[in-house]
């Protein structure tokens, strides 16, 4: 398969652009593989390309319900970062946050990664001294923080509501240089075209309808493409995990939650990091076509439904407003929602399970975009190794069993609010 | 929006309530005898369906009551609302 590169771009310019060739193939499934794996998106192809690329397993399938970049890898607002408090969140984000430093390049395809920045306000004295301390954890970690004061976060965003009739006044911020945002369709398209060519199978609209056991293990997965014999499992459906996971007969300390998001209509640059406000919940960015993305709650109920209700609409433009009262006149133009894996400590799991050759990969929460390249390199280690890597071990599906939880906000096992 | 009907009030919008989760927890009798996998069961797992779905919604901008409601988390239509004692599934 080409290369893309200058001179194919030349060359496909010159030819009119119909030499290019589809990204991936469209193979019919074969009987069986090594390993398949559940969940056409970003962390399932991750999970596919490393298998494939560090662990040299190649006879994989990767099954997807629908098309590829049309579940939550489609539906995120694309921010990466990894400005953790717990060591155990912290190697792991940061992991992922290396590999997306050269993901391009990695995959022959420009996933626009840019690291313009993404900064936390504070709005009170307690806000930074949280802030610090979580500063300095990350800086003992090797990550990189900066705790801005008030002057600090006005030189970089000056149009925030820096005046006296701020309901919630900005005290200063916590900014993590190196985070930012991607393209997420590109992320999907890279890691399935990089899959592809080392040899993955990519299978779409191939809903996963059952499991076949025996023993403790599982030996097929029904589809709605026929049967498919497996050596090993990884599931990689949040949003649907329960109901994937029941089909294996497993229950998950996992609560399903929409989450909404939204684009406005472009602007000339007016954002050029990452801002998140910190009297409420919302983040917002610019993307290069200059549309703000933005998002903030939950809807704060279970809810399967890929649509939000309108009071949180509401709550997030107000959120907005009260941090950017500029925003007052932009127009929304379009918004969604996608089906949140929400966790009972609001960490993600990357596991074994109680089946022998079954893996998890679920509950990401808010936060899974971030996480793509470094769920899948440590998902794929776990498959391959039948043991997790260590940036994963504390990540187990068995903390909610010895009570070695990952609440970064020490909320309790209460998923509306992670 | 939402409708939920409380039992006090009538039927209200949802951003009136709290969402206080799944209803068919129940905490173990007696926290003498139950084990750690009871409590691992009664605080973490939970069954997460897609449709119907027993769930408490507490009523704190109203008359701050906890109302038990059926609700399909597919399509968000409320099937059936109570009284927390209630038992909202035989009744439909």
């Amino acid at each position: 398969m080409a290369e893309y590169s200058i001179l194919s771009l030349v060359r496909n310019a010159l030819g009119g652009h119909k030499g290019w060739i589809r990204a991936w193939r469209d193979p019919e499934p074969k009987p069986r593989y090594d390993v398949i794996i559940v969940g056409g998106g970003g962390h399932g192809l991750a999970t596919a390309y490393y298998l494939a690329r560090n662990h040299g397993i190649t006879n994989v399938a990767v099954l997807e319900k629908g098309y590829i970049g049309g579940g939550n890898v489609g539906r995120n607002t694309t921010i990466v970062r990894s400005n953790y408090l717990l060591d155990g969140n912290s190697h792991f984000y940061e992991h992922s946050l290396k590999l997306w430093e050269g993901l391009s390049r990695e995959l022959n395809y420009n996933v626009m990664f840019s690291q313009r920045g993404v900064l936390n306000l504070a709005h009170s004295d307690g806000q930074m001294d949280a802030y610090a301390r979580r500063g300095n954890a990350m800086r003992l970690n090797g990550v990189d923080s900066e705790l801005l004061d008030r002057e600090g976060v006005r030189r970089l965003y000056p149009h925030l509501d820096f005046s006296d009739a701020a309901r919630f006044p900005i005290h200063g911020g916590l900014l993590q240089p190196r985070g930012g945002t991607a393209r997420h369709d590109a992320v999907a398209w890279g890691f399935a075209r990089g899959a592809d060519r080392l040899g993955v199978d990519i299978i779409q609209n191939c809903e996963v309808t059952g499991f076949e056991r025996s023993g403790g293990r599982i030996t097929a997965v029904e589809t709605t493409r026929g049967r498919i014999g497996c050596g090993r499992v990884g599931m990689a459906v949040a949003g649907n995990t329960s109901r994937v996971a029941r089909m294996a007969g497993l229950e998950l300390p996992i609560e399903s939650h929409v989450l909404q998001a939204f684009v406005t209509e472009p602007l000339k640059p007016l954002i050029d990091g990452v801002v998140t406000f910190g009297a409420g919940h919302f983040y917002i960015s610019q993307s290069d076509k200059g549309g703000l993305v933005l998002g903030g709650d939950i809807d704060f109920y279970n809810s399967y439904a890929q649509r939000g209700n309108l009071p949180i609409v509401e709550h997030v433009m107000a959120n907005g407003c009260a941090m950017m009262p500029n925003l007052r006149r932009v127009r929304v133009l379009r918004s969604w929602g996608g089906i949140m894996d929400m966790s009972m400590d609001g960490s993600p799991i990357i596991s074994k399970t109680p089946i022998d050759n079954l893996y998890l990969n679920a509950g990401w929460c808010y936060g899974g975009f971030k996480a793509t390249p470094g769920s899948g390199w440590v998902f794929a280690h776990t498959i391959a190794e039948d043991r997790p890597h260590r940036f994963n071990e504390p990540l187990s599906l068995e903390r909610f069993s010895t009570g070695h939880l990952l609440d970064e906000g020490g909320k309790g096992p209460t998923p509306k609010l992670h | 929006m939402i409708r939920i009907t409380c039992p006090y009030c009538g039927p209200r919008d949802h951003d009136e309530f709290s969402y206080a989760g799944d209803a068919t927890r129940t905490r173990p009798a007696d926290p003498e005898t139950a084990t750690a996998e009871d409590w691992h069961r009664y605080v973490y797992l939970r069954d997460n369906p897609r449709g119907p779905h027993l769930e408490y919604w507490h009523h704190v901008q109203g008359c701050r009551a906890y109302v038990k409601v059926l609700r399909d988390t597919a399509t968000h239509e409320v099937l059936a609302t109570g009284l927390p004692r209630d038992d909202l599934e035989t009744a439909r």
